[in-house]
């Protein structure tokens, strides 16, 4: 681990001729990392609060089937995305995070496995993933990698523990937001054009129900949302003071910090989630891809991004976490890198703002990656450089403060079993 | 076979003599100093006290550390930087995504079949682990399938094989795989059946092993009889970790331990499947596959492409995939072109599931240093299993991809053809490889099977239940170390799995 003494930054910052001189005493490590962490408890204990109240909003859905109960339920979820995928920078530098994290957030989903989908645009058939349209909501019993599976009551180690990532296939996602959010919007048949998913509220009327199996479908939607919340409270333990994650965040030191927003914003956000979509131009390549609200979720990773480096966080009640902060560790380092970076951090966030403006005045994300929608894809595009220019600025960050290069063959590698040939 | 650690060290130096001979050499990537460096860390250990230097980390840098679970096999290279991981993420999206019938309302999306035995690559490649046999008579055969071939009879046929022109004879109407779907309106070509008979096996304690040997045929054929000499031969789906630091091990090392006629008269061969290789034009040294049967991971992936979706890409343009000039129905269905000449997947697509093949991370290993462990990595040697299975080579400091130079990695395999007897046998050759001969599969990750795949089974097809059946199975060269595994005591059988189940 690396520990800069205060003494020793201003010396370096002397040398190299820096003119200006941090206005705050330069943070310790250790104190940046405990900012860091206090920030992921508050993240994951607003992504409780808003998951309770989601699943509170589909206890009144199941109760009272109307348009009013999934309109509320539906807002629910919106606003549960916003604190969870702020915490979404904690993935990559954190392995107790990323083992968790396919358990609440997994995309894309062959959502054929949970409900009823259109054959027409879905397709009838895949012929290797046979659980593609098994559609556990109509059928009690399921035949699993040749075990046959009782479904007859939907329960959270059912759709946990059976169906997640059934025969070995990852599209068989059975919990986490994205089970939820087409529970509550259904499949969005509109293709690259408008409109987002449009499920009837009496796919929940036991007494006049649509599309078949409502009271099925319910023990489904709540046995998700039921997990979702337990899932999160299990992140919060290992958050607190001890917890599993907030000790491999101190392992893991400043490194590991540089690398989740790294890596986020680079192979996840501009990768897999944007670039992708570009090439294929695909409606299916969003991340929300049944509510149609992939911009402005987001918005909400490149805030995220945005609250570890500057060590801040606004709560959902409207407070602040704040404290000691990367940003001011790196500018006591050279003051210019940390300029600059802080200003493509915030050079993205008001392009996804803008990113979102256009999702909700214009066009959504999946018309937005349309085949020859040159506007909309080029409006992605700018996205994507953003993104990129933010992880350049990180890279010289890493590469300032020496982390790129951790281990070295030593001389008693059973002292360093980390240790690397080279 | 009780092979001393000097008489494998001679096994090496000897190799390597009878190969400088036949005009092979030393690997150009190293000054002389990193070449001593090289051949020292790589020398096989004489001691199983305490772990080696680096062995905690079978793929040095790149080596992923993070939790064991269902995804350990899933993750990138530990020293991709950025821009690469990106390149990663891209790959694994085309790697997980479905492709559907031409034509359809996403050009960029369709092409599949018209015959092929998966609609996208995950689907068999489950969780870029093993696949496994139908776990129930009569299931669909998800993530294994046939290769089929007949005999070279003509002297034109026997020539293009002999001057690697191609490495099989297509069976005349199913062509060189059984695609057991189609896209509709086409029907498929059948479906792989496999029965199995139990074959007891008794250890030198008497304990009692049943391996199952299984028979193959195909059912409900689509399309006529086949010939009657086809040859069939059953592939599960290898696991996908560290294949781009096999293909970065430098081709002289591979042939250092290769002895094709056994001129040091220990009753192992090594032999190179040298096959024609469509990147370059001339003969490379073949490396992926069952039988090393592809000189890269991109000629493997061109061909998964083509074989296996019925997608075409640049390398691989076929657009019908494996349809065959006596399915003409076949041959008259729309492709996925989009545009004349252009692939069903153009440009960056092969690039970038290459890029993601080469790069599935191997993880680090757990109880490296136990002393069971240790005492089982002992046995595994003093059995012989390290002759085929060698443990260690340094990537070459040109590979391709700049996370992969230079790594000391712990395959546990010499990438070259073994005759593994008959209890193994395809009967169906392959380029220079014949009927008997198998490539050594790498062994590192294999631990983790059960962790990612759910099962363990292994070999080419999946026979073996367990490691200790998979070891029984082996013949041939390998006769001598099976047999000194059934001499071993409880104790020393359960470390040598121990050992493996480390890797």
């Amino acid at each position: 681990m690396h520990t800069y003494r205060k003494g020793a930054l201003w010396a370096l910052g002397l040398a190299a001729g820096l003119m200006v001189l941090p206005a705050v005493a330069a943070p310790t490590e250790a104190e940046v990392i405990k900012t860091y962490g206090d920030i992921a408890l508050a993240g994951y204990e607003d992504s409780l609060t808003t998951a309770k109240a989601l699943d509170g909003a589909i206890d009144a859905l199941i109760a009272r089937p109307n348009e009013d109960t999934l309109k509320a339920a539906r807002e629910a979820y919106k606003a549960a995305r916003v604190p969870y995928q702020q915490t979404e920078a904690y993935r990559f530098g954190n392995a107790v995070v990323d083992d968790w994290e396919g358990r609440v957030n997994a995309w894309p989903l062959d959502e054929g496995l949970i409900d009823y989908v259109d054959a027409g645009i879905y397709g009838a058939e895949n012929d290797e993933n046979a659980l593609y349209t098994a559609n556990v909501i109509a059928n009690p019993k399921l035949l699993i990698a040749g075990e046959e599976v009782d479904a007859s009551t939907i329960t959270p180690d059912l759709i946990a523990n059976k169906l997640q990532e059934a025969g070995g296939i990852e599209a068989n996602v059975a919990t986490g937001y994205h089970a939820i959010e087409f529970l509550l919007w259904g499949q969005d048949l509109n293709g690259t054009g408008p409109g987002a998913g449009n499920r009837p509220a009496t796919d929940y009327d036991t007494a006049n129900c649509t599309n078949g199996n409502c009271d099925r479908r319910a023990q489904y939607l709540k046995a998700a949302s039921t997990l979702l919340v337990s899932d999160i409270e299990e992140m919060i333990g290992n958050w607190q003071d001890g917890g599993a994650a907030r000790k491999a965040a101190e392992e893991g030191g400043l490194a590991a910090i540089l690398t989740g927003m790294g890596s986020l914003s680079y192979g996840e956000l501009a990768g897999q989630r944007m670039k992708l979509g570009l090439l294929l131009h695909d409606p299916e390549e969003e991340h929300e891809c049944f509510s149609d609200t992939t911009a402005a979720v987001y918005l909400y990773d490149v805030e995220g991004i945005r609250n570890v480096y500057l060590g801040a966080y606004k709560r959902i009640d409207g407070s602040e976490v704040k404290g000691a902060s990367l940003s001011e560790y790196v500018a006591a380092t050279d003051a210019a890198a940390d300029s600059e970076l802080r200003g493509l951090l915030n050079a993205s966030v008001k392009t996804f703002e803008g990113l979102k403006e256009r999702s909700e005045t214009v066009e959504a994300f999946d018309q937005m990656i349309g085949e020859g929608n040159e506007a909309g894809n080029a409006a992605v595009q700018g996205g994507i450089d953003a993104l990129i220019a933010q992880t350049r600025a990180i890279e010289r960050v890493v590469a300032l403060l020496k982390l790129d290069n951790v281990t070295i063959e030593d001389s008693d590698s059973l002292s360093n079993p980390d240790a690397v040939f080279q | 076979m009780h092979k001393t650690l000097t008489a494998l060290l001679a096994l090496v130096i000897s190799a390597g003599l009878a190969f400088a001979q036949d005009g092979g050499g030393v690997r150009s990537d190293l000054t002389p100093k990193d070449l001593e460096r090289v051949r020292a860390v790589t020398a096989p250990t004489q001691d199983f006290s305490r772990p080696e230097r680096f062995e905690l980390l079978p793929a040095g840098a790149a080596t992923t550390k993070k939790l064991v679970n269902r995804d350990s096999f899933s993750l990138p290279s530990a020293n991709l930087s950025f821009e690469q991981q990106e390149r990663f993420n891209l790959g694994n999206g085309f790697f997980t995504k479905l492709w559907v019938s031409a034509p359809s309302s996403t050009k960029a999306s369709d092409g599949l079949g018209p015959l092929f035995n998966s609609r996208g690559c995950q689907n068999c490649h489950l969780k870029d682990g093993r696949g496994h046999p139908p776990f129930n008579p009569g299931e669909s055969s998800e993530s294994m399938f046939l290769r089929l071939s007949v005999p070279a009879t003509t002297a034109a046929q026997k020539s293009a094989i002999a001057n690697h022109e191609t490495d099989v004879i297509a069976e005349l109407t199913y062509g060189t795989q059984l695609q057991e779907s189609a896209v509709p309106g086409l029907r498929g070509e059948g479906h792989m059946r496999v029965t199995y008979e139990d074959v007891p096996v008794t250890f030198g304690d008497e304990t009692v092993v049943t391996l199952r040997k299984p028979t193959y045929s195909v059912a409900d054929l689509g399309y006529g009889p086949m010939a009657p000499d086809v040859m069939l031969s059953p592939r599960v789906t290898p696991q996908m970790i560290g294949l781009g630091l096999l293909e970065a091990v430098p081709v002289e090392d591979i042939l250092a331990n290769a002895d094709p006629e056994d001129r040091d008269g220990d009753g192992v061969s090594g032999k190179p499947n040298w096959v024609h290789d469509p990147v370059s034009g001339k003969v490379a040294l073949g490396r992926f596959g069952w039988k090393a049967g592809a000189p890269s991971i991109r000629v493997q992936a061109a061909h998964a492409f083509a074989g296996d979706l019925g997608i075409s890409t640049p390398l691989v343009n076929q657009s019908f995939g494996d349809c065959t000039a006596n399915q003409q129905q076949c041959l008259s269905m729309p492709t996925g072109d989009n545009a004349p000449g252009e692939s069903e997947a153009p440009d960056p697509i092969l690039d970038l599931v290459t890029f993601y093949s080469q790069n599935l991370g191997v993880p680090q290993r757990r109880g490296f240093d136990d002393p069971k462990v240790l005492a089982g990595k002992q046995a595994f040697y003093e059995a012989g299993c390290a002759t085929c299975h060698v443990p260690k080579f340094v990537t070459s400091r040109k590979a391709e991809v700049d996370a992969l130079r230079f790594q000391l990695i712990w395959p546990y395999s010499d990438l070259l053809l073994h005759d593994m007897g008959d209890g193994l046998a395809d009967l169906r050759p392959e380029g220079d490889a014949d009927g008997y001969e198998w490539r050594t599969p790498p062994l590192w990750g294999i631990g983790l099977t059960e962790t990612i795949s759910g099962h363990t089974l292994f070999l080419h097809d999946g026979r073996a239940r367990n490691l200790t059946e998979a070891v029984l199975w082996h013949g041939g060269e390998a006769q001598k170390a099976r047999d000194a595994f059934t001499r071993m005591t409880k104790t020393e059988r359960d470390a040598l799995i121990a050992f493996l189940e480390s890797l």
